[in-house]
């Protein structure tokens, strides 16, 4: 017999956390399988909605009063600004660790390459760093960590304009860390505040970080970090370092592996345990029954075929990046359930020659109604009981307009609520 | 004898760089210059393939002899650039046995070893060739790193006492009373680029004699002078894999074709090739139907390639040349053999030899046979010593020391560090501060890519070839800001953005030819690490002021705590 559940949602990224937890407040009864580590981890951990427009204009201070405008195909016209609204609500209250809900203007955050960038949401230990606080700053790199050259950074923020003084000093931190450390291995030591010698003493780990960054510090305000203060207990560690220095202390979000990412992660999967669904991970969606109708789909697990029935599905299996849309050298698909992708026939005019051009592929993924059903090629729906959600969309280029978060955010929690609604 | 004559040499490729070092090491004075980077043209564009002569045995046996003397002089001289794979002729079933037994017999007349092995102890080799081979002959086929052979033999002239001028374009020939008395070259701009005459001029080099070592460009200098040079540029492709499906060259046993050969290089395998002529040598069509091509045909002797990643995949031209008496019309019967064209004799305007054709892996011969004829010019008599005396890196050097330890790095990235560098480990690992990795694809660390700055400026491109840093499977999304924050402390922030963006864009070209699959996931990930994450595709830094007080400004200071007065004073540095 199948594992049932009402609504079956297949992918474990921000579109089918949101989907998943917007079907369970719903009162559905949820089930969430997903198979690999989520791109989260790749993501910078801010929630972008909308930063540019598809033409390139912006940074845009007000995404909402830009989304009525947009493409017909664009995600976001398919559920219609209301709705965006409403996932955001649903993600502030789902991450109370975020800031962002008391303005509908856009953030600009530093980001680690030295650029700024339009968002709409971000981590409450970014929001000291924002771009347009005018307190002088302090950014602190870390000798080993190649991923974020302060002097660099600060010398990239500068040249974009910004309204304050940045200087950037690199340290070395404290506790002996080999060169190639992981991320991970320095917040382990900061959540832990494990003591470390200095100069033949033993001091807590979030001291002795203080004690090699006071020296530096003139007259800014404001100190800000790679993103790398601590997986558990962040607040804690920026609050003793702020104490310590007395001046507020951020994170400057990071490439990948993503502290940010994996909090986020964390903190939705919390959220939808909290709602009462129940989740699968590791372990992948390899085959379904139904024509018209999804009946089941079977999930492998050691070799076996486990058989998943439900009512209604939600197919959040991420882009390109996720794996969730294919390629060969023969075209573009959807793996788990071959819905169609509309994509040029000849492979050489999916890219552009330039780095940053108006790639094809970017925009790659499956095509919709107005209900999230992924579409045929003749227009009609794959699966009656089938929506999708997030990057597995096509008809936008999330990276350009800066908008991956929040059509993740609004698709995966309208798709996800309709999907409850039908199936009760 | 006189005083010293000076010798003004076009073109930073392996032939140019091989005639600076010889005619450097006998004591002439020598200037070289170069367009682009060191390798920038053909030398940059090859397989990699240290030839055994093997594959000229039947076609052209006076090449092979030279390509298997030149073979063992490099394996002695060029170490630290070598790798002896071995390598492999395949017979398909529908390959001719005559033809096998000719390329055996071949192979034999030229000195080249040469034993035949059967199809199962090929797989045995290795195991991914295809179950229907029928047997195989194993030549001293290897690979070579096109890069670190041209840098050390250009870092050996200098030490002789060349000056290395890249980035440098021959704009004219100077040309007074009948005779070449020197080059107008332009400078690039570009701030960091390798410049000792004057930053971003022209400048005047006047020489004794001028060496026209530009390969398929040989005939835009000759115009200069007009000169009738007939180059017929001819271009291949080649197409990149992720790993290496095989440890030894394999080349296919028959007469000729495209899609021939697999060279393992380093972490990848480079598949080839084409041989179709073109107009031009900067300016020809690269498409989709020739990578479909190498991986199709190729997958016929390994069959795994149907469906292996590609990271990238790039053309080369070939500069052929052949006499004007000889006329073919296929580019793959013209020979691979050079010619030294002395423009006094051939058409009366004296100061000037070019030299056009030639292969790779005989570029040192060429050098000594064209040091030989300008040291005759001039009535010198100096033995030419590039065969004798090892390439800088290349010196007596161990690989058994335990580096990991000495250098602090793990092990497979010590191992690949210390290969890298040869003899030069030493002064490059031994670092006052931490180590740490920059590019993680091809295990290279922040001391080297310190010591290639060293040497090349902020060009990343010229460190990218040095070390080998962004051209591993992320193919630069990783790794190309570490790299650029590398420069940061020496240069100037715009100077180190332009240098990443040159960079990402470079990767960006080669990659275009592999966008299916993983690699298509690889590009859609870099594509979003670059304008997601870090926004460079609208950086503010690049493009128009942003009027920060617009923005959000923190949760109770909504409407912005920034005048605009106060932007504008304080405005961007750069793009407006």
């Amino acid at each position: 017999m199948a594992i049932e559940s009402e609504v079956l949602v297949i992918g474990g990224g921000l579109g089918g956390l949101t989907s998943a937890l917007a079907a369970a407040r719903e009162g559905a009864d949820v089930r969430l399988v997903s198979y690999k580590q989520s791109t989260l981890r790749q993501a910078s951990g801010l929630v972008d909605v909308l930063g540019y427009t598809p033409d390139g204009d912006g940074p845009l201070t007000d995404p909402y009063e830009a989304i009525p405008s947009l493409p017909e195909t664009h995600p976001y016209r398919k559920v219609g600004v209301q709705t965006v609204r409403d996932a955001l609500s649903l993600f502030d209250d789902a991450v109370p660790t975020y800031e962002g809900e008391h303005t509908d203007t856009n953030a600009l955050l530093p980001t680690h390459g030295g650029s700024i960038k339009p968002t709409a949401r971000y981590p409450a230990g970014a929001s000291a760093g924002l771009a347009s606080d005018t307190r002088d700053t302090l950014l602190v790199g870390i000798e080993e960590m190649v991923d974020f050259d302060a002097p660099h950074v600060a010398a990239h923020l500068d040249a974009t304009g910004v309204p304050f003084d940045v200087r950037g000093e690199t340290i070395r931190f404290p506790g002996d860390l080999r060169a190639d450390a992981k991320v991970t291995r320095y917040a382990k030591l900061l959540d832990t505040n494990s003591e470390v010698a200095v100069r033949g003493r033993m001091v807590p780990a979030r001291e002795a970080l203080a004690q090699r960054v006071n020296p530096l510090l003139e007259d800014e305000e404001r100190v800000g970090f790679p993103a790398v203060l601590g997986d558990d207990n962040p607040g804690a560690i920026r609050d003793t370092l702020s104490d310590h220095l007395g001046v507020d202390v951020f994170e400057v979000p990071m490439g990948p592996p993503s502290l940010p990412g994996l909090r986020l992660e964390d903190a939705l999967f919390s959220a939808l345990d909290e709602a009462g669904a129940s989740i699968e991970t590791g372990n992948p969606v390899v085959d379904f029954d139904g024509e018209d109708r999804i009946e089941k789909v079977f999930i492998e697990k050691n070799g076996a075929k486990i058989p998943n029935s439900a009512d209604q599905y939600v197919l959040a299996t991420g882009g390109f990046v996720g794996k969730g849309v294919e390629s060969d050298r023969d075209g573009v698909y959807e793996p788990v359930f071959d819905c169609h992708v509309p994509h040029a026939a000849d492979r050489y005019d999916w890219f552009e020659g330039e780095l940053f051009g108006d790639h094809e592929f970017a925009r790659y993924g499956v095509a919709t109604d107005g209900d999230l059903r992924p579409l045929d090629a003749s227009e009609h729906n794959e699966f009656e009981n089938l929506r999708a959600a997030g990057s597995v969309l096509g008809g936008y280029d999330f990276a350009a307009e800066k908008s991956g978060s929040g059509v993740s955010i609004a698709t995966g929690y309208a798709a996800g609520q309709r999907a409850a609604q039908e199936a009760r | 004898m006189g005083p010293t004559p000076h010798i003004a040499v076009i073109g930073g490729g392996s032939t140019g760089a091989g005639i600076a070092r010889d005619l450097a090491m006998r004591g002439l004075d020598v200037t070289l210059v170069e367009q682009g980077n060191l390798t920038h043209g053909t030398t940059g564009r090859m397989h990699g393939l240290l030839h055994s002569g093997g594959r000229y045995a039947v076609s052209d046996q006076a090449s092979a002899t030279e390509c298997i003397e030149e073979n063992r002089v490099l394996r002695d001289i060029a170490s630290h650039c070598v790798e002896m794979t071995g390598g492999l002729f395949v017979k398909r079933p529908e390959d001719s046995e005559e033809y096998f037994q000719k390329k055996l017999n071949g192979c034999e007349e030229c000195g080249i070893p040469a034993e035949v092995v059967s199809g199962e102890e090929a797989r045995a080799m290795e195991p991914h060739l295809a179950k229907d081979i029928d047997k195989a002959i194993s030549v001293p086929d290897g690979a070579i790193d096109p890069f670190r052979l041209v840098v050390a033999n250009a870092a050996s002239a200098q030490e002789h006492g060349a000056r290395i001028e890249t980035h440098s374009k021959v704009t004219d020939l100077i040309v007074e009373s009948g005779e070449v008395v020197g080059i107008e070259v332009e400078h690039d701009s570009g701030p960091g680029k390798r410049v000792h005459g004057t930053e971003g001029g022209t400048e005047e080099i006047r020489a004794d004699y001028v060496v026209n070592a530009t390969g398929a460009w040989a005939g835009r200098i000759g115009d200069m002078a007009g000169l009738d040079i007939e180059v017929r540029p001819s271009k291949g492709v080649m197409t990149i894999m992720n790993i290496r499906q095989v440890d030894t060259v394999i080349n296919r046993c028959r007469p000729k074709g495209d899609a021939d050969i697999v060279v393992p290089h380093e972490t990848t395998a480079i598949l080839g090739t084409t041989d179709e002529e073109v107009e031009d040598p900067e300016d020809y069509p690269e498409e989709q139907w020739e990578v479909d091509m190498m991986i199709d045909t190729l997958s016929e002797l390994i069959p795994m390639l149907d469906e292996a990643r590609t990271i990238r995949s790039f053309w080369g031209v070939r500069p052929l040349y052949e006499p004007p008496d000889v006329g073919s019309d296929d580019p793959t019967d013209i020979t691979r053999d050079f010619f030294l064209l002395d423009h006094d004799e051939r058409d009366d305007l004296p100061g000037m030899t070019s030299i056009v054709g030639g292969k790779f892996t005989t570029y040192r011969m060429m050098g000594e046979q064209i040091a030989d004829h300008v040291c005759g010019k001039f009535g010198i008599d100096a033995d030419c010593r590039t065969a004798d005396e090892p390439l800088p890196g290349s010196e007596d050097f161990s690989v058994l020391r335990d580096y990991m330890d000495e250098f602090g790095l793990r092990s497979p990235i010590g191992r690949r560090s210390v290969e890298r560098l040869g003899s030069r480990a030493d002064d490059v690992l031994k670092t006052d501060g931490p180590n740490p990795t920059v590019c993680e694809c091809e295990g290279v660390t922040r001391a080297e890519i310190q010591d290639a700055i060293e040497g090349s400026g902020s060009d990343l491109n010229a460190v990218r070839i040095r070390t080998r840093a962004s051209m591993g499977n992320c193919q630069g999304g990783f790794c190309s800001h570490r790299m650029a924050s590398e420069l940061h402390s020496e240069y100037d922030e715009p100077v180190v953005r332009e240098a990443w963006d040159e960079l990402l864009q470079e990767r960006w070209k080669g990659q275009r030819h592999a966008l299916w699959g993983e690699q298509l996931s690889q590009a859609a990930l870099n594509y979003a690490l670059h304008a997601t994450t870090q926004n460079r595709d609208q950086d503010p830094a690049d493009g128009k002021p942003v009027d920060f007080s617009a923005f959000d400004s923190g949760r109770g200071q909504t409407g912005g705590s920034v005048d605009s007065a106060d932007v504008a004073a304080d405005g961007g540095t750069d793009g407006y």
